[in-house]
């Protein structure tokens, strides 16, 4: 039992890398623009069927295709902004909420009119490839994703504190009116945060495609647990997403283990409404 | 007010129309067909095929000179996509039969055939199930519904017989179990009998393993599975689900005689095609056509030069509209009460399915049965029973 | 006059000799009914909910349960159903009024109700877990199913107007007054002695006990339910549409906003049967009238009016 305990943490701390990732580009859409991207799931379905596609029809691994799928959801993401998302809802926070599942609703139905309702997969060199510690058998996809994760959360986070575009992001984060005072268009700023933001999802879509499926609902099964690290992390905050990827891939894993997998999944909820009810600005965000 | 009136009235006329699609050109030698399947949302993929099987069939049916005893009438489709909400069937059931319908088939899925054959009763219009395993879609006293296709106490009793001689024929391999489920009503109810039926075919269950639907990861499963060390793992779940159990099966080294799953919702062609090294070898108790029948072959070929994938929903599809189509040829009306006399009375026998000729009690056709497929070389095969295997039965598979 | 033409259009349906047509009267009023109750909190309290399903799911499963279970009328199930809702929102709205949550906060907690309460219908017996609970065949009116279409329409308008009216009290009561108050600005109306989390709470718990009496409309009219149906996110996504692109904190725009989404759903789905395309095209529509309507339809009707009087 011990053993299977160990495994289970292991396994969910690998998982919450991934999850780290999905989450990040909602908490800095989030952190920014103040706006929950309910368009988020539909954006990593998209990608996911890029990384599929490149892998399916042009043989290229999906580590290989990270990059250019990354930079074509950024400019997917960019796009979106600027010509639908903050267009049509003028930057009031309802309208944007609503222009978001707007875009949900049409690229979900998009993908399932090119590509059908069906479960897609790869099977690649790496797909059996496992890493043996002792009695444990570790997927080397996993292990690759959570690796690279971090690593792009790292990196992520040194573009925000270091660079200048990076400090103009969160300028306009905190005071847009002001930052427009400082010569910074906000909604240049929303463009480029939103693209960043989707990026992410480009890389968390290579990653995750050699160990999970591709389909035009695939986002949905990771809508609800992104909203869950993203507020538990605290709104906005890069740190907290990471944490909180790999407290929620944890909890995931463990209250399978304890509650087993039906009844499991409510582990994701509990902790979130808890969270929300009795520290709402999360472990590292800051006063609301 | 003016414009609330407009758009009110507005409404009204755009319903009108919608209601009643193409009245004008209504022919007496045209029998319009109802099909309901969900064909967006996330049972899209399926629902459509179940479309495709149904559309081949009126094909068929006209090129073949239509219904002859009704003077060579002709069917005609009425396409309705339930979008997989029992509210949106019941619609399309309604629109449809005030559109003329002579009778349905559909829906796919259970929770939509329920909603969609309780609509259709009130006009008393025959309903043909295709795909839709509860039981209860018959048992309700409908008079108006009939399933061609096996229900879930059938394709679970057949399971275990199919599953108990393939264990016998290789020297009772097989003594212990565990069953992994998703937890909605197409796992458990299956489940329930699994659990109830196995003791009594000599093997023993060690853990019964539910999860949700959606379950992003199975390490933890397949941890537990190893740890209980099963000699076959049974399965219930949905595509996707299926997937990633099937492969971290393999990606941990599960040493198994085999995985036998009941209506593996994942278990299909394309997933012998993407996953060959998980798939092969794998066993799936589902539906089938008779593969010694040349009709079946070329029907696959067909269907496969159209869209690449062939599936079970093909055939299902097609022979719930060819059911139909039977009764009228027979009742030589499309007359409600006569189709139905007709339907109650169906001997079909002149299909591809490894049923036998139909025989009806109580709407639910008594010599349907599932079959028991076995991915081989990347391609299907039928391993049992054995009046229509088309291969032998790899069964313990080879050890890794 | 407006009464008198409303409630001619609303009439209209019963001499209507098409079932379905009727029966898209029947829906339209159910969309415009559940929109109506998620915008008693979501429009006029500003408290803007993903997670109505909750509400509508209990409703579903008490009306379901006291039947099958306890062998009770189903008729009992709307004052039932009514009180379980409404104390499930008060349950919510406690908890989260008392920790100061709104907002996206507020969105984000009631998303995670919904889905604890879908799980946990899921994986429970008294529910009958995921095999949903099927509600026996039996139609008559003392029954509550009914064979003809017009009696489920009678039953669904009849609602709408009970939710139609408490909206239009909230549009003339002290109480409507406090919560538009505090919708407003929370920090102004609490100085000014407003009660903020009983008053929000109130809102919920009403708005929940009236979405819950569609859940029990729902089960009695399609007979089957399971944890998907019940407290699935779809539900939740569809009542804050139809409230928020009619017009939220409008009393009319949620009947505006279902009529002219279900236009463009039952339009589209009957005209293109290319699979996806016309819940694509309701993307499209819907993205078109928040550039194009930014005060929902509502404000649309507003502004035409305006100019005709002009005129």
């Amino acid at each position: 039992m011990t053993e299977i305990v160990i495994a289970g943490l292991v396994n969910g701390i690998l998982i919450g890398g991934v999850y780290a990732l999905v989450a990040l580009g909602l908490t800095l859409i989030y952190g920014v623009l103040h706006i929950v991207n309910f368009a988020h799931g539909s954006l990593l379905m998209v990608a996911m069927f890029a990384a599929w596609l490149l892998a399916e029809k042009a043989g290229l691994s999906p580590y290989a295709a990270l990059p250019v799928v990354s930079l074509g959801m950024f400019a997917l993401g960019w796009a979106l902004y600027r010509f639908v998302i903050g267009r049509v809802s003028r930057g009031e926070d309802r309208a944007i909420l609503l222009a978001t599942l707007g875009v949900a609703v049409v690229l979900d139905n998009l993908f399932l009119t090119i590509f059908g309702g069906d479960t897609r997969q790869i099977e690649t060199d790496l797909t059996f490839a496992m890493w043996e510690i002792g009695p444990l058998l570790l997927s080397v996809p996993k292990l690759i994703a959570f690796v690279v994760s971090l690593a792009l959360a790292t990196a992520l986070w040194a573009f925000m504190a270091r660079t200048d575009t990076g400090r103009a992001i969160r300028a306009v984060a905190k005071e847009p009116e002001g930052a427009r005072l400082m010569g910074i268009r906000p909604d240049r700023i929303f463009a480029l945060a939103y693209g960043i933001g989707i990026a992410c999802l480009g890389a968390a879509a290579c990653l995750l495609l050699p160990s999970f499926f591709v389909s035009p609902h695939v986002g949905n099964v990771f809508v609800l647990v992104a909203f869950t690290i993203v507020v538990l992390g605290g709104m906005g905050s890069f740190p907290g997403a990471v944490v909180g990827g790999l407290l929620i891939g944890v909890t995931e894993s463990l209250g399978g283990l304890v509650l087993g997998e039906s009844l499991g999944p409510i582990g994701i909820s509990l902790v979130f409404i808890a969270v929300l009810l009795f520290r709402p600005t999360g472990l590292f965000g800051a006063a609301r | 007010m003016t414009t609330a009136r407009l758009t009110r009235r507005t409404a009204l006329a755009a319903a009108a129309t919608l209601a009643m699609p193409r009245i004008g050109g209504a022919q007496p030698a045209m029998i319009k067909l109802g099909l309901i399947h969900p064909v967006t949302g996330a049972l899209a993929g399926a629902g459509g095929r179940c479309r495709m099987g149904g559309q081949l069939a009126i094909e068929d049916i006209n090129a073949a000179g239509g219904i002859k005893s009704m003077g060579g009438a002709k069917l005609e489709a009425l396409l309705g996509d339930a979008q997989g909400r029992p509210e949106i069937a019941t619609q399309l059931v309604d629109q449809m039969a005030e559109a003329g319908a002579a009778g349905f088939t559909g829906c796919f899925a259970s929770a939509l055939g329920l909603a969609a054959t309780q609509a259709a009763a009130k006009y008393n219009i025959p309903f043909s199930i295709d795909s839709g395993i509860a039981d209860a879609i018959t048992t309700r006293g409908l008079k108006n519904t009939f399933r061609f296709f096996p229900n879930n106490t059938t394709a679970t009793n057949d399971a275990m017989a199919a599953l108990d001689a393939l264990n016998k024929k290789a020297g009772s391999p097989a003594k212990t179990a565990v069953i992994v489920h998703e937890d909605s009503e197409f796992g458990t109810n299956s489940v329930k009998l699994q659990a109830a039926m196995l003791p009594k075919i000599g093997i023993e269950v060690k853990a019964m393993l539910p999860h949700a639907t959606p379950t992003r990861d199975f390490t933890n499963i397949v941890l537990r599975i190893k740890a209980e060390k099963p000699d076959i793992v049974l399965i219930s779940n949905y595509e996707n689900e299926y997937v990633l159990l099937a492969r971290t099966l393999v990606q941990q080294r599960v040493d198994l005689v085999s995985t036998f799953s009941i209506s593996g919702g994942g278990f299909n062609l394309k997933f012998a095609k993407e996953a060959p090294t998980v798939a092969e070898n794998m066993i799936d108790f589902n539906h089938w056509h008779n593969p010694k029948d040349p009709r079946a072959l070329a029907f696959r070929k067909r269907v496969e030069t159209a869209t690449g994938f062939y599936s079970w929903e093909h055939p299902f599809g097609y022979f719930a509209v060819k059911l139909l189509a039977d009764a009228w040829e027979r009742a030589g009306s499309a007359d409600k009460e006569k189709s139905i006399a007709a339907l109650n009375a169906s001997t079909m026998s002149d299909h591809f399915m490894p049923y036998g000729a139909t025989a009806f009690t109580n709407g639910q056709n008594s010599g349907a049965h599932p079959v028991a497929l076995q991915i081989q070389k990347g391609d299907m095969t039928v391993i049992w029973p054995d009046a229509f295997a088309d291969a032998q039965a790899v069964f313990p598979r080879p050890k890794a | 006059m407006k009464w008198l033409a409303l409630a001619i259009l609303a009439a209209i349906p019963f001499a209507l000799p098409s079932q379905s047509l009727v029966n898209i009267a029947m829906l339209t009023a159910f969309s415009a009914f559940l929109g109506q109750c998620w915008n008693i909190a979501g429009g006029f309290g500003g408290l803007t909910s993903f997670g109505h399903a909750v509400f509508f799911g209990t409703g579903a499963y008490t009306g379901a349960i006291l039947q099958t279970r306890y062998g009770l009328n189903p008729w009992l199930g709307l004052p039932a159903g009514f009180l379980l809702g409404a104390a499930v929102g008060a349950g919510i709205g406690a908890a989260s009024f008392r920790a100061g949550l709104r907002g996206s906060y507020f969105a984000l907690v009631t998303l995670a109700f919904a889905e604890v309460f879908r799980v946990l219908s899921n994986s429970t017996d008294f529910t009958r877990g995921g095999l949903g609970i099927n509600i026996p065949l039996n139609l008559s009116w003392q029954n509550f199913q009914f064979a003809d279409r017009r009696a489920t329409y009678a039953v669904v308008l009849a609602l709408l107007v009970l939710a139609t009216a408490a909206a239009t009290w909230l549009t003339r009561s002290r109480f409507g007054a406090r919560l538009a108050a505090l919708r407003e600005n929370e920090d102004a109306a609490s100085a000014l002695g407003v009660d903020l989390v009983q008053t929000k709470t109130l809102a919920l718990a009403l708005s929940g006990g009236l979405t819950a009496m569609a859940g029990v409309v729902y089960a009695q009219t399609y007979l089957y339910i399971d944890p998907t149906i019940a407290f699935g996110s779809e539900r939740s996504v569809e009542m804050l549409l139809v409230a928020m692109i009619g017009g939220a904190g409008t009393v009319w725009g949620p009947l505006l906003g279902a009529v002219v989404l279900h236009l463009v759903a039952d339009i589209s789905r009957n005209f293109i049967t290319t699979p996806g395309f016309a819940p694509m095209l309701y993307g499209v529509v819907l993205l078109l009238i928040i550039a194009l309507l930014p005060q929902g339809l509502a404000g649309l009707w507003a502004t035409l009016r305006e100019r005709i009087r002009r005129a």
